[in-house]
This record gives C-alpha cells, structure tokens and sequence, in this order.
C-alpha cells in the first residue's frame, strides 16, 4: 500500500462548490471514512460527514467513492486508489446537498411515515407462533440498515427525479416485509401500486448490487411485490371473477386516504431553523 | 442575545436509541405532545450497534427460566451493586417487553416450535437472550423507530442538546442547537426524559460511536443530579485488534455463545485456568474442555465453558494472558469459532463474518480472529427511582444506559436491550403522569444566553487549541490510567491530566461557520467527556477494592465494607463530591431468591 495517498473531497454547500484535495497518510486496514477523520483532526475541522459506527452497522456514512455509492467505513482505501493514488469522494447524488458530504434525506423519512405498520387480525392468536421458513425471506429483508445507497442509485430517481411518483428500493423492501409477514393482515396492493409506485421500477437491479447488507432487493423483495400487483389489477380471470362479485381479498382493506401522499414540494424543504 | 427558537411540547425525550423511542411511545400513548430529539438521524442511534440479543426469561428453549433466575444472575454478574428493586422490576418486565416487541412487528429467529429462539450468554444461568441473528440491535431499533413513527411524536433529527433548563429546582426544558443550520433552539416542556446512552469516547480503543460523549450524564449532573457508581465502566472482552483501523470494534459475544473458544498463543484455553473462575461461579462452570464441548449439543447434562464467565472475568484474563506474555501477533488473544462450520457460522453471526471479512481479510469460517478487551458500556449513570425513574430534580427522568443502578458493578450482555425497553416505557409513563397534571415552567433567558455564548466562543477565538488534540490526548490519558487495571498512582496522574484539560478546554478554537461543522461540535462534545472522565476517575480512586468492573491492583478482590456501599457523585458550584450511600435494602421475597442458589 502507498505510505500517503491524496483524497479529492467534494466541499460546497447548496450554492456551489468544487472539489479539494488532500494528502493522506495510510496504514493498514485503513477505509475511507478513516482518512476523512485524519483530514477533521489535522487539517480542516469544518470538513462535513455523517457516521456513526463505523462497523458497518448503521447506514451513516454513504457517499459516492470514484463516482460509486459506497459506505466509507467499509471501503478500503487500498481498493479505490488509481496509480496515481487518488480516491475521490463525494456526496449523493439523489438528494439536495447540506454541506461537502451530507446531504438532506429528509425525504426518505417522509415516505417511511405513509407506510402503514404491521396490522395484525383482532382475533390472531397471541403470541405469535411463526416457523422460521415462513420468515427467513422478511428478515433478509430486515437486515436493511437505511443507508440509501439503493435510493442514491435508483434511476427513477436519480435521472428521473420522481420521488414524487416512487417510493425507491429501500421502501420496496420495506413494504414486502409488512406484506410477506406471516401475521400481517393488510391489504397493501392497492397503496403498493398507486402511491408507491412499484410500477416504475424497471428492473436494472443496481439497488442490490449497492446493497451494503447483499439483500437481493429485486429479485427477492420487488420482483414478487410486482407479481402480486398484477395478479390483482392486471389478470383477466381475477377482473372478471371481481365483476362478478368473486375473489375479494381476504385481507383487511387499508384506509387509503390515510396514506396517500401528500404532494411533495417541488424544491427539498431547506433544513430549518 | 443571539436569537433562538422556542419549542413547546408537554415532553421532551432526548435521545432517540431504544429508551429514547420506547419512552415516546409511551408518551405519545398517554395522548401528550412529545418532542424527540437525537443527534443523528432517526435509527442511527447506539442501539443499532447491539448484537447479541435482547434477555428474558421467556423460557422457551425447554429450561425452567424464570425471572427469578434472571433477578439472580443480574445480581451476580453484578456483584451484588445493583440496586435490587430495579432489578425485579427489570427481570420481570422484560418477558413482557419483548412479546410486545414482537406485536409490533419484530421478527425474532425462531424455535422449532415457532416461538422466539433464544441463546446462551455470559452469565446467564439458561438460554435466554432472543435474537435475530447478530443484528438484534438493528431489528430492536427499526422496530422501535416505525411504532414511535406512526404515533407522530415530533422528531428533530441532527440537533444537540447542551443544556437542561430550570425554573427554581424543576427543569422546565434545555437548549440544543441545530447540527445542520447551527441555529439554536430553546425546547420548553412540562417534563423532560433523558435517554443518551453512555459514554465511551474518551477512551482510545472504544465500540462507541461519536455519540457516545456523555451528553446527559453531564447535563443531569450540571443541572443539580446525582450520578450513581460512575467508576464502573464496562470492558468488552472481545474487541477488534488487528488491522488498526478496526482496533476497538465489536465482536459479539454471542460468538462465544455459539461456541466459540478462546486460546492464548500456545494454544491454551486458558479460561480453564481455576484462577479465573471466581469464588462465586465455582462449580457453575465447565472444568475440561469435553465438558465445554459436551455442552454445544446437550445443555442439560453438561455444564458451560468458562468463556462465558461475565465479561469483567474474561476481560481480566485475557488482560493477565497478554501481559503474561502469552498474546498474540498484536498482543492480543485468539477467538475461534472456526470448528462450528461455515453454513452455521455464516447463519448464526453473519455480521461478524461480513465485518471480519470486507474489514479484516479474515475469514472466520476458517480462521481464529485476534481480539482483545475495548471500551463498549457504562454501568453507572444518572441515578433514578426504580419505579418512575424519576431523578432527583422534579421534572427530569432518565432511562436506558445513562440511568444507573440496574447493572451494578458489571452488565450481563444481553441485559441492556431489556434495560431500554422496561425502563424507556417506565419514564415515558412517568414523564406523562407528571406532565399531565404539571404547568409549563418559566424560561429564564439567563442561563440560555450563557449556553449560546459558551457555545459559541471556539469560533470567535482568533487563535487557541484544536479541540480534536484536546481530545486525543484525553483518549490517552484514560487509556493509560483509567482502564481495566486501575492503581492509586496510575489514577492519580490520569486525574491530574484530566484537570488540565479541563482548563485547556477554554481556549480551544475552530474555523468555519455553525453550519454543519464537525470542529465546533466536537469543542462543546469534548467539555461533556471531561466532565464525565473527572467523575469517573473520582469514583475510581475513591472505591478501594476491586469488585466487578472496577480492578483495584493495589486492592485486589471484595471488600465487605464496600459491598455495602454505592458511590453518589454530585457538583455544589463547580466542585464535585463523590461520596458513598448504603446499598438499597432487599425485600425479603427478593433474598430468598438469591438464598435459593446457595
């Protein structure tokens, strides 16, 4: 490994910025959000990042390394540096820019609030008794640890810019969770499809090959949430049972109105106070 | 005056970890406004870090547990410090907690049966801590975090709080500023609950995140509280070693609850050694290895390895083995799981798999892994009623690891994710009974423009000292003095060094504005580490004896006369007295159960 390597960091805020570099001493094991650390300590104090565990735990720390969105405290710097031994680093993308590495996810926040919790049957038996087959598939989906790499890197709405019309991977999974769950008895397909948008998503699987946790966020959680979605509003045998008054769900119907979503601002709400 | 923002809500919940979101669900159900407020974002919280599992005697694995074994191990494991009230309430409350958990929509690994599974840990007479894999902290969290969501408490995301405020002796709210704008806010609420979790930063080799300051120990202990035992500071046995850029982080011990077996460098399982079983866990443990091994498949017959000892036994054996001169390439000692197998290994602790192989370039289906004892818990803390967890100001309640008095002189693993449930919802309860009936307090304007300007004074410097120095010479200074061998001299000099800080602190500087700047938090961070260190290293020196905990070299094992004593420290002015209070008495009930074990 290189004894010093050169950080090219994003510094700016929502009026502009440009990128800076940084020398950096290495040592063994070092991982990105380590050689940020060294440049607070020893040469600019007001250089901004989120972390927390540094273990890869809980989801802080995303930014885009060489253009790729990674954790830093799980990106080795041994495995970004060029022959020149240059990294560069900067904030995501999808979301409205705070300062240098942090950026405002308040939106992600927001669509986890319009979707309705666990909803058990009055009279289900307490407590529960699930076979660890029926959940091995939701608590895969539960390793998530909200880090919004998948949502940084999501085409609708990274290019697309529809987080008015999508909720994005994180909240796919999220959803198919509370709808695989043994106990769960809410009818979702409807929200599902409407204000979540599961339609959007057009299957280029980038949010699992991002996914820090390796959660097979398209093949396991949104490709069967999209299956369901048309067994329900797109097949023909399903249509016409309903027009003759068949093949209601068994499930309770989800007050909708509750969580439809209210519009969202066309520019990000600026942090306050 | 600098301008500030005024909130007014009937609660103020500071911290949003396990405790902080369990209180304001309870909060929220009571049908009062509540003001959440974390450091970080929402689900980011100490908890999240938490591996193990969550313990209750739910007794599901065909053992008769029950919470009267629990009620006894915790007090064991805590040599007798505990304050025993809390401990019943917590055992027996746990069972509760954790289904309720589950009602809202955890998924715990389950039995063959289709109830929760449950694991053996250190400690612990039976299996009894339920899980999810190795990330229970996670699933406890999100758990937590979308019930307190959908009962819309108002969160402030990315806001510290600096100080309580107070009207005449009740604390009527406390002042924050906001991390992203820099803007200050004044929160006014009829009762305030402190939920901050520990402090292990100002050791060097630590689990803790940058959170982990002691923000509300100090600001309790500031606004006129008493803090209880502080000089009990848990050493993980099984910290990260190797390559230093993980040196500190965690390795579960379900690793060795599982099955994994400690060696030195001549491969020895040196837990074996009689001298590190103490007098009160004799006969409880495994005595050969084909006894330890036994046990992996047939729990009833066979007794436990002594790798699951509590944690302040194996901490100090494993400190004894390396500087006996039987550690490892680093200096450290040896954990291997290795002989469990790959499929069961990457099922059981997939997280460790994942940190020892993208971190570590270990592969521990395969591989030992080099370990030694970090920083990771705090014992003492804020010291509270059993029942409310009210403190001794009128208004103010704190729960989850900034209370004290659950664990005593050493915490079971698994006992704190129990901990921030029973007692999260005990002081939300509380907070509410007492909001309910209560006024909102006048502001004074005094004290909050004295915080703005204390705040404020590294960016207005024009020259002074970096206050990330500042703090890594701290982080020295208690690792050196202050860690699991602790002397008369060596304590002595770490206070002295302590103090110094403390006057240095005045003059530290910062560039930059008060938007979102890592130097001008960590400058007021640092002023709470300091305070905390001082009373920690009080308390240490004070207490001579060795007990949990607290390894006195130059007074090894119990003292009697100190078994019969908890440590209160408390500031008049600025000066802090520590000073000693009976142990709180037993019910009669609660003694039969510990004579039971005789």
């Amino acid at each position: 490994m290189l004894e010093t390597i050169r950080l090219r960091v994003f510094r700016g805020d929502a009026s502009g910025g440009e990128e800076r570099e940084y020398p950096v001493r290495t040592f063994p094991g070092m991982v990105v959000l380590d050689a940020i650390h060294q440049i607070q300590g020893e040469q600019d104090g007001t250089l901004a990042c989120r972390w927390n565990c540094k273990a890869a735990k809980c989801g802080s720390c995303s930014a885009e390394i060489n253009g790729h969105p990674a954790l830093m405290c799980k990106s080795r710097v041994e495995q970004f540096y060029d022959a020149a031994g240059l990294i560069r680093v900067s904030p995501l993308k999808t979301f409205p820019l705070i300062k240098d590495l942090v950026t405002d996810v308040s939106w992600n926040y927001r669509k986890a609030q319009q979707i309705p919790p666990l909803t058990v049957a009055a009279d289900a038996p307490r407590p529960f008794r699930m076979m660890q087959g029926d959940v091995d598939r939701i608590q895969e989906f539960r390793k998530c640890i909200e880090c919004f790499l998948c949502q940084d890197i999501c085409h609708v709405l990274r290019d697309h810019g529809r987080k008015d019309a999508y909720f994005g991977p994180r909240f796919m999974i999220k959803i198919a969770s509370l709808d695989m769950h043994p106990m769960d008895d809410l009818e979702r397909r409807p929200h599902l499809m409407r204000a979540a948008g599961v339609g959007y998503c057009n299957v280029n699987k980038c949010c699992q090959e991002v996914c820090p946790e390796h959660i097979h966020i398209t093949d396991n959680g949104i490709i069967p949430l999209k299956e369901r979605v048309a067994d329900e509003f797109y097949d023909p045998i399903r249509g016409l049972l309903r027009m003759l008054g068949l093949g209601r769900s068994r499930r309770q119907p989800m007050p909708e109105e509750a969580f439809t979503a209210p519009p969202e601002p066309a520019a990000e709400r600026k942090p306050s106070p | 005056m600098e301008p500030f923002e005024t909130v007014e809500r009937d609660v103020l919940v500071i911290g949003a970890g396990g405790a902080g979101l369990r209180a304001t669900i309870a909060v929220r159900e009571a049908g009062l406004s509540c003001a959440v407020v974390c450091k970080s974002l929402l689900g980011k919280a100490h908890t999240v870090m938490a591996e193990g599992g969550a313990a209750a005697a739910l007794g599901n694995m065909g053992e008769p547990d029950n919470w009267r074994v629990h009620f006894r191990d915790t007090m064991l494991g805590g040599a007798y410090l505990n304050n025993p009230r809390i401990v019943e309430l917590f055992a027996k409350e746990a069972i509760e907690r954790v289904l309720e958990l589950e009602q809202y929509g955890a998924v715990f690994d389950r039995t063959p049966e289709g109830l929760i599974s449950q694991r053996p840990f250190g400690g612990h007479t039976y299996r009894r801590l339920n899980h999810v894999g190795d990330r229970t902290g996670l699933e406890l969290i999100r758990t937590l975090q979308d019930k307190a969501v959908s009962l819309q408490p108002d969160v402030f995301m990315e806001f510290t709080v600096t100080r309580l405020l107070k009207d005449a002796d009740r604390v009527v709210g406390a002042l924050a500023y906001n991390r992203q704008s820099g803007g200050f806010v004044a929160f006014r609420a009829k009762a305030v609950v402190v939920a901050t979790g520990g402090w292990g930063r100002m050791y060097k080799y630590t689990s803790n995140s940058w959170e982990s300051t002691g923000d509300g120990a100090a600001m309790a202990l500031e606004a006129g509280a008493e803090l209880l035992d502080m000089e009990m500071v848990q050493f993980h046995p099984t910290g990260m070693l190797w390559p230093p850029g993980v040196r500190g982080l965690l390795v579960t011990e379900a690793v060795r609850g599982e099955g994994g077996v400690l060696r030195n460098s001549q491969g020895e399982r040196f837990m074996f050694r009689p001298e590190y079983t103490p007098e009160r866990y004799r006969g409880k443990y495994a005595e050969t290895e084909e006894e330890g091994a036994g046990w992996l498949t047939d729990k009833a017959n066979f007794r436990r390895p002594p790798e699951l000892l509590p944690r302040d036994e194996v901490s100090r054996a494993i400190y004894k083995e390396v500087r006996a001169g039987r550690g490892s390439e680093h200096g450290g000692i040896y954990l291997d799981v290795s002989h469990r197998g790959a499929d069961y290994i990457r099922r059981s602790l997939p997280s460790m798999y994942e940190q020892f192989h993208a971190l570590g370039d270990i592969d521990i289906t395969r591989q030992p892994m080099e370990i030694y004892p970090t920083i990771h818990y705090t014992m003492g803390g804020i010291r509270v009623d059993p029942d409310t967890c009210s403190t001794t100001l009128p208004g103010l309640y704190a729960a989850g690891e900034c209370a004290g008095g659950l664990h005593g002189a050493n915490r079971l693993g698994g006992n704190s994710l129990t901990d921030i449930l029973v007692f999260g919802r005990r002081a939300g309860e509380a907070a509410a009974i007492y909001a309910s009936s209560a006024m909102q307090g006048a502001l004074d304007e005094g004290p909050v423009s004295a915080e703005m300007d204390l705040l404020l004074r590294p960016l207005s410097a024009t020259s002074g000292e970096n206050p990330f120095h500042l703090a890594a010479e701290l982080q020295e200074a208690m690792q050196q003095g202050a860690m699991i061998e602790r002397t008369e001299a060596g304590l002595t000099a770490c206070l002295e060094k302590v103090l110094q800080l403390r006057e240095r602190v005045e003059h530290v500087q910062v560039e930059g504005s008060r938007a979102y700047n890592p130097g001008w938090n960590a400058a007021r961070d640092l002023r709470f580490t300091l305070r905390i260190s001082e009373v920690i290293v009080r308390c240490a020196l004070a207490r001579k004896e060795s007990r949990g905990a607290q390894w006195r070299s130059d007074y090894p094992g119990f003292d009697p006369e100190w078994g019969r004593k908890n440590l209160v420290a408390r500031l008049e002015g600025d000066t802090l007295h520590v000073e000693t209070r009976p142990l709180p008495s037993m019910s009669p009930e609660l003694q039969s159960i510990m004579e039971e074990a005789r």
